[in-house]
């Protein structure tokens, strides 16, 4: 069961090979035979989970069921469960638990999907190894000694070590395609604005957006269906229907054209990676796409650019966190300030610390249009300057990362080299554009990831080259030995 | 030396909404703690603000009553600082560019005079929380049901020269903001706030002087003695030599003075920056127009047409406008022009509104409508009563007797004015008086109104006066 595709498993439970309950016991029990080594789920709600399944089941058999009805998966520990702590890998909020339901909850949970609990990430969502977490770090399914990424790097893992078929993430800054190209799976992270933002804790309001993660892109579509829409209690989401993801899945790609941009392939990029990611690109053009070559100079402002608004924002977003209302609190606390001052620094770790650091300085009086507001113009650059490259290509095609994934602790006392491994997915970001990472082969038995980027709300497009290359291919149905 | 005063106001006025800026959460005053304000309020984690429209909407009128240009592009941006009421550690409000541009109100002053007061900006925010400090030994409470209450921070000029002049500010802007349905004004709950930018600059300066910021006036006459203390005191640093401090200062009314409660330096770097979570707000010419035909007749252009087209006294035209219920009352008093605009004013201002102070009543709760009212003048515009006896009929309309009408036939209390009646009345007391007659014959004029009186008397207070006096004046003469 676990090797199969969500899409597959929903057939099964429709012709009634399976049922909910089955595979929910099934995940269950992989999960309770592999969390303790790969550290991949912070909680597991069992009983919630089978009762689900029953529910689930119950729908079926009274014959309205929709395709993700009775499917297991796991939430990003950053998306709020009513009744369920969500942590956000943080000893800040060890003790939350979230009063309300995130609207990709509800979505799912109204979809008949079966949550077996929440997925260890990064604390806050800020890291790109799954390492900053108060829970401890994640281990890639493929090799233990080496990191998932992050921050989405217990919902990676887990669904490359088919401990679910499918789980949520969000992405800031590649946080759902980094850990989805370092651990073989695919997942997208969409337009910003396509996925509401409602209980989904906010790292940087204006660059975070929730997406799925899953072993293909047709499972991906399906997820997203459901993930998807206007919401009117997140103003930043936008009013405009949404497509159906699975129509358009098997359209040919003739004629379509993908652009290569040189900066993508340029110097820290490993060259066992590029070569990889060529092959790919060659398959794509034998499926009929044209492929060009573009440059688009502006991205290296990428990185800077984001380490200033992120940060900035997320300094901000963290201010509700001050031990009053909810999470950590110290203990005697002296005064406000002392309550202020040790329930933050013992409740956030050092990335974190490091970015609310950062953020307020960039913020300050007398700095703030030296960086912030230069950081938010160098974003309108990058934004057009894709929109331009989007005149020319239909898609544009590169490596996720520039290496596979490294090993734990190799970057931990380097932050930039660390920031330095989302140089590829960070300006989907700033720029508002969806980006889906798809394996697309190995290197010394670690997976690489293929990112394609379109422009905004072209997810349709987007998740359909991705399964086109699915289906002439099989690097998506590779799973860790460990694991099979 | 001579001395000049800088004034300029800043005024929260917290706008009428049914819920909150960013929360649906309710907003009446008074609940018990806490059970007005939901997730978005508390700050919860992964929430998001979602713009109240009717509270934009009272901008833009607010805007618009003053002239103002209304920003056709607005950015809320997030004020970052710690304070326990602040649930989310920054408070939503406006920075580069407010909903309401500048614009400009007109006050007028004691002697009659007026004056343009400008307007820097209006913007939209939201209030914080309540810290309580008592009752909790060694600890505080917090209640956040004020916490996303919209205000609308309305910043002047420092126009204003005197104590005065900031109090007829200040009453003309609350006059305009419940004319046009946006606060309901009560300063005691704190619907209406006004801190001031105090500074002196000797006469003739063009350099303003360092100001102050007095906080927490919560009525004109606080605002008046607070800014004249506090002028004072900074005349007093000054002309000892000394230089007056940037801060913010609170006002104490049982002391009457003013404190100091931080200074400049210790302000907090609020880290302004847009407010990702709102995208925004841009509006257009068909919501600006929309709301435009909304807005009711203003103040200012009333009191003119009061003065213009009813021939009322400046003065009795500012009282009945500087209230829109009470010029309302008034104009619905006038019964469609039956009742001449002067005797309706007088009635309004002098009875009604005497009446409802001596019984600490808001107009509102008056026993007696306009429409009921404007019955009573009627009969007096008729001549079926006098004036005198209207008092009577009012005293016992606002005991709830009934109407005017039912009070006069229940009372007999129709005026007499059948004239061989007033004759017959008028004989009988000439005849009853030979010596008085003799002494107003021989030039004791003012014994007119001992005759009146008499007639009055006799026939129960109901004679027409103006008919009695004619004819008795008449007989008197022989």
């Amino acid at each position: 069961m676990h090797d199969k595709t969500l899409a597959e498993l929903s057939r099964l439970l429709a012709e009634g090979s399976t049922t909910s309950v089955e595979l929910t016991r099934h995940f269950l029990d992989r999960i309770a035979a592999h969390n303790d080594s790969l550290n991949a789920l912070i909680t597991v709600t069992a009983d919630s989970a089978l009762a689900a399944a029953e529910a689930a089941d119950a729908q079926r058999a009274a014959g309205n069921a929709g395709p993700l009805c009775g499917v297991p998966f796991v939430h990003k520990d950053i998306f709020c469960t009513d009744g369920v702590r969500t942590s956000c890998a943080s000893k800040m909020l060890d003790n939350f638990i979230a009063p309300y339901d995130a609207t990709v909850v509800s979505k799912l949970s109204e979809a008949g999907m079966v949550c077996l609990g929440k997925a260890n990430m990064d604390e806050f969502a800020m890291g790109s190894s799954n390492e900053s977490s108060y829970y401890g770090a994640v281990k890639n399914p493929w090799n233990p000694d080496c990191v998932p990424g992050g921050s989405s790097g217990g919902s990676a893992a887990l669904v490359a070590a088919g401990l679910a078929p499918a789980a949520t993430g969000t992405d800031t800054g590649g946080s759902i395609r980094q850990p989805s190209a370092f651990c073989g799976i695919t997942g997208i992270k969409p337009t910003y604005g396509r996925v509401s933002r409602y209980g989904m804790i906010a790292f940087a309001s204006s660059l975070d957006q929730g997406g799925p993660m899953a072993r293909s892109a047709e499972d991906c579509a399906l997820l997203l269906q459901a993930m998807a829409g206007f919401d009117e209690r997140d103003s930043t989401s936008v009013e405009r229907p949404v497509e159906d993801y699975s129509a358009s899945l098997g359209d040919s790609i003739e004629g379509l054209r993908i652009g290569l941009p040189e900066e993508y392939f340029g110097e820290g990029l490993d060259p066992a990676v590029a070569e990889t990611v060529r092959a790919a690109v060659a398959e794509l053009e034998k499926l009929g796409a044209v492929v060009k070559k573009i440059s688009l100079p502006k991205q290296a402002l990428g990185i800077p650019a984001y380490y200033i608004v992120a940060p900035a924002e997320a300094s901000s977003n963290l201010s509700r966190f001050d031990g009053v209302r909810f999470g950590h609190r110290c203990d005697a606390p002296a005064d406000l300030e002392d309550l202020y001052k040790r329930s933050r620094a013992e409740g956030f770790g050092e990335e974190v610390q490091r970015r609310i650091m950062v953020g307020a300085y960039v913020l300050s009086a007398g700095y703030y249009d030296a960086y912030y507001l230069k950081a938010q113009k160098i974003r309108r650059l990058i934004r057009d300057e894709f929109l331009e490259a989007f005149n020319e290509v239909d898609v544009i095609a590169g490596p996720t990362t520039p290496t596979t994934a490294f090993a734990l602790g190799a970057k931990t006392d380097d932050p930039v080299a660390m920031y330095l491994n989302d140089i590829y997915t960070i300006t989907a970001n700033l720029a508002g554009l969806p980006g889906v990472s798809l394996p697309c082969g190995f290197v010394n038995d670690m997976p690489v990831g293929l990112q394609l980027l379109s422009g905004h709300f072209t997810e349709a497009r987007l998740l359909n080259v991705a399964h086109r290359y699915q289906q002439v291919t099989d690097w998506h149905r590779r799973m860790p030995a460990a694991y099979q | 030396m001579q001395w000049e005063t800088v004034i300029g106001l800043e005024i929260h006025a917290q706008l009428s909404s049914q819920s909150k800026i960013f929360s649906g959460s309710a907003i009446a005053f008074g609940a018990e703690p806490n059970t007005q304000a939901n997730a978005v309020d508390l700050g919860m984690p992964g929430v998001l603000p979602v713009l109240n429209k009717a509270v934009l909407a009272m901008a833009v009128k607010f805007g618009l009553a003053t002239g103002a240009q209304i920003g056709r592009t607005s950015v809320f941006a997030r004020k970052n600082y710690f304070y326990p009421d602040l649930p989310k550690g920054y408070q939503i409000s406006q920075m580069d560019l407010p909903i309401v541009g500048p614009g400009e109100v007109e006050i007028t002053l004691e002697d009659g005079s007026s004056k343009i007061v400008r307007l820097t900006r209006a913007h939209l925010e939201e209030d914080a929380g309540k810290s309580l400090h008592e009752d909790y030994s060694g600890m505080s409470g917090i209640d956040l049901n004020r916490a996303g209450t919209p205000l609308l921070e309305i910043v002047s000029e420092p126009d204003m020269r005197s104590a005065k002049e900031a109090v007829a500010y200040a009453r003309t802007i609350h006059s305009l903001v419940r004319y046009i349905g946006i606060c309901d004004g009560n300063m005691q709950e704190g619907s209406f706030r006004c801190d001031a930018n105090v500074s002196v600059r000797l006469k003739g300066e063009e350099e303003y002087g360092t100001r102050t910021e007095i906080k927490n006036v919560n009525s004109f006459r606080f605002l008046e003695r607070a800014i004249n203390f506090e002028v004072e005191r900074q005349i007093d640093v000054l002309e000892a030599g000394k230089s007056v401090v940037q801060e913010t200062r609170l006002y104490d009314a049982d002391l009457d003075e003013t404190r100091s409660m931080r200074s400049k330096e210790e302000a907090n770097d609020y880290r302004y920056f847009p407010d990702p979570d709102l995208l925004p707000v841009v509006i257009d010419d068909a919501f600006i127009d929309s709301l435009r035909s909304t807005l009711p007749e203003l103040p200012a252009a009333r009191r003119a047409r009061f003065i213009s087209e009813l021939g009322l006294s400046a003065e009795d035209a500012g009282t009945l406008t500087a209230d829109r219920e009470l010029a309302d009352y008034f104009e619905a008093a006038m019964c469609g022009g039956k009742v001449k605009a002067k005797l309706a004013a007088n009635w309004v201002i002098v009875e009604l509104t005497g009446r409802l102070n001596k019984e600490n009543l808001s107009l509102a709760d008056s026993p007696v409508d306009a429409g009921a009212l404007g019955q009573l003048l009627q009969r007096i515009s008729d001549n079926t009563i006098s004036g005198k006896i209207a008092k009577q009929v009012f005293d016992a309309m606002w005991a709830g007797e009934g109407s005017a009408d039912e009070i006069i036939e229940a009372k007999g209390l129709v005026q007499i004015t059948d004239t061989s009646a007033i004759e017959a009345m008028c004989d009988e007391v000439i005849a009853a008086n030979p010596s008085q007659v003799e002494q107003y014959r021989g030039g004791k004029d003012k014994l007119l109104g001992f005759f009146v009186g008499q007639v009055m008397k006799a026939s129960g207070g109901k004679a027409n006066p103006a008919q009695l006096n004619e004819i008795l004046r008449k007989k008197l003469q022989g």
